[in-house]
């Protein structure tokens, strides 16, 4: 038991060595991820003042915190559905990984995570600047900042271990990209990526409710902006840990039937 | 004279012939393809109606009117994307040192980098764009005059111009940055979101840099305020929706320079 939590530690720690390689690519993020915000600013701004100062308990500074923490989270939440995991599937090479003694769902989302948590650092800290900078609402209270940040780290693993899922479907249909590029865009809009979903029609907000997604970028967001209460992020929680059990047990199922279907081409 | 015109033009016909071809033999992977691109152009749409739903007003602009914006913009854009989009790519030659390869054609090398592929996928985006544009103008009771059919095909040409440029001198910067070629999503991807913003809720350093350094306002929002005649915002005057091709050509300066530039720093892959 020591043992494998161990191999798994140093598999996050890897994970998270890796991505800090990349400092220029993480430069470029934050220039188009700060553009996008501004972006964000001008029209989300225009709609809460157009409404009145308020709007679905929205006001400037919530809808500040709202634009910074998701463009901050970006880098850090994988909404793109894009896994090493399809590649290797793809080209066979994950023949080799079944050898290894280790789950090879566990694995790989582990590493992913890692990955994910270094990059709060480089494309994270400098979105929270800029909203600190503007001025963005702060969590209502003192317990609000533990509760953001294990709900934030519940929306990065769930996010891993769905774009998981989407990579293993290649076990399947070989050539996943159509699969992942729909992915990519449908759960953008529904975690609220561009519009919080709170500012969505009554049908459409129950809708993004019934998916994964607002569990993996709008519910620690809700949390870290105060726009919940204590019990409300409780269950906010909840909701994110459940779909996250089911996610990984879809995965763990879906590793095990594709298993046994996997034909690796060529020799 | 034509006749030495089509020899010319042999080789780029050959090369976008396969790529077409190729493309369309996967025929589930293409349909796929196809589908992913209409829905993020209608995600894209839905993000807009989204915030009109909420508001109904916003930068003095109705849903309506919007979508006139959206149309012209987005489908300017998804037809750029289309001839230019593959541009993206070049970081991707740049490291494998493939870029090298085109450097032994006797052709011009960013008319072989942009005849290098065709994204044919982008056209059910553009179908997206149309129908847009054709219910901004059904909705607006859009009188039918020559000076509105001038206008509209001024906008859409020039717009098409504008967003390509976007691709080119995203291109041009790829030599430098290499590794941070994410940065170009800046204004290629972040000028086609704001190019389907009401601009009038810009402050004025997003006027500068989107309303006329990346000229993407020209390419759907000054062009509607024309058609329908709405009233100028501060910094956009709204006769300027005639100045597109301006706009396009200003683009284009700034796209071959910045092409130029880079391809005279490019020391080869190495192989």
């Amino acid at each position: 038991m020591r043992a494998s939590a161990r191999i798994y530690w140093r598999l996050l720690c890897a994970g998270f060595r890796r991505q800090s390689a990349y400092r220029l690519a993480a430069l470029g993020g934050v220039a188009a991820n700060g553009t996008f915000g501004l972006l964000k600013v001008a029209v989300l701004f225009a709609t809460v003042h157009a409404a009145g100062g308020e709007l679905a308990g929205y006001d400037i500074g919530r809808m500040s915190a709202y634009i910074w923490l998701s463009q901050g989270l970006l880098g850090s939440v994988n909404l793109t559905g894009r896994t090493e995991i399809a590649e290797r599937i793809k080209d066979g090479r994950i023949a080799v990984d079944f050898l290894r003694p280790l789950d090879v769902q566990a694995a790989e989302i582990t590493i992913e995570v890692g990955r994910s948590l270094f990059a709060l650092v480089p494309r994270g800290l400098p979105m929270l600047a800029i909203g600190a900078a503007v001025g963005m609402a702060l969590p209502g209270g003192a317990a609000a900042y533990p509760l953001g940040a294990v709900s934030l780290l519940l929306g990065i693993v769930l996010a891993v271990a769905a774009a998981y899922l989407v990579g293993v479907v290649g076990f399947w249909l070989v050539e996943t990209r159509g699969v992942q590029v729909s992915y990519m865009v449908v759960s953008g809009f529904l975690a609220g990526l561009f519009v919080p979903i709170g500012l969505f029609p009554r049908w459409l907000r129950v809708v993004a409710e019934a998916t994964p997604f607002p569990s993996m970028l709008m519910y620690p967001i809700d949390i870290l902006a105060g726009q919940v209460g204590l019990t409300g992020a409780l269950a906010l929680l909840g909701a994110q840990l459940g779909w996250l059990a089911g996610v990984v047990g879809l995965g763990q199922a879906l590793t095990r039937a594709g298993r046994r279907h996997l034909e690796v081409q060529g020799g | 004279m034509a006749e030495a015109l089509s020899a010319r033009v042999r080789p780029y016909r050959a090369v976008l012939a396969a790529r077409a071809r190729s493309q369309a033999s996967y025929r589930a992977n293409f349909v796929l393809d196809l589908v992913s691109s209409l829905l993020s152009a209608l995600v894209e749409l839905a993000e807009v109606w989204v915030l009109f739903h909420a508001v109904t007003r916003l930068g003095g602009l109705e849903f309506g009117q919007i979508l006139l914006v959206f149309g012209l913009a987005d489908l300017a854009f998804s037809l750029a994307d289309l001839v230019f989009g593959h541009c993206d790519n070049l970081p991707t030659y740049l490291r494998a040192g493939t870029l090298d390869v085109f450097y032994l054609r006797p052709q011009p090398l960013l008319l072989q980098l942009i005849t290098s592929d065709i994204t044919l996928k982008r056209l059910s985006r553009a179908a997206v764009g149309v129908v847009a544009l054709g219910a901004g103008l059904a909705v607006n009771h859009v009188a039918w005059n020559a000076r509105d059919v001038a206008l509209l095909v001024t906008a859409l040409a020039s717009g098409c111009a504008t967003s390509a440029a976007m691709f080119v001198l995203a291109a041009g910067l790829q030599f430098f940055l290499i590794e941070g070629y994410e940065l170009t999503n800046a204004f290629v991807y972040g000028g086609r979101y704001a190019a389907t913003q009401p601009a009038s809720v810009w402050g004025r350093p997003l006027k500068v840099v989107f309303g006329y350094f990346f000229p993407m306002a020209f390419t759907g929002f000054l062009p509607t305020l024309r058609l329908l005649d709405l009233p100028t915002s501060p910094w956009l005057p709204t006769w300027l929706g005639w100045c597109g091709p301006l706009a396009a050509l200003w683009a284009w300066v700034l796209a071959m320079a910045c092409w130029r530039w880079g391809v005279r720093h490019y020391r080869g892959g190495g192989g």
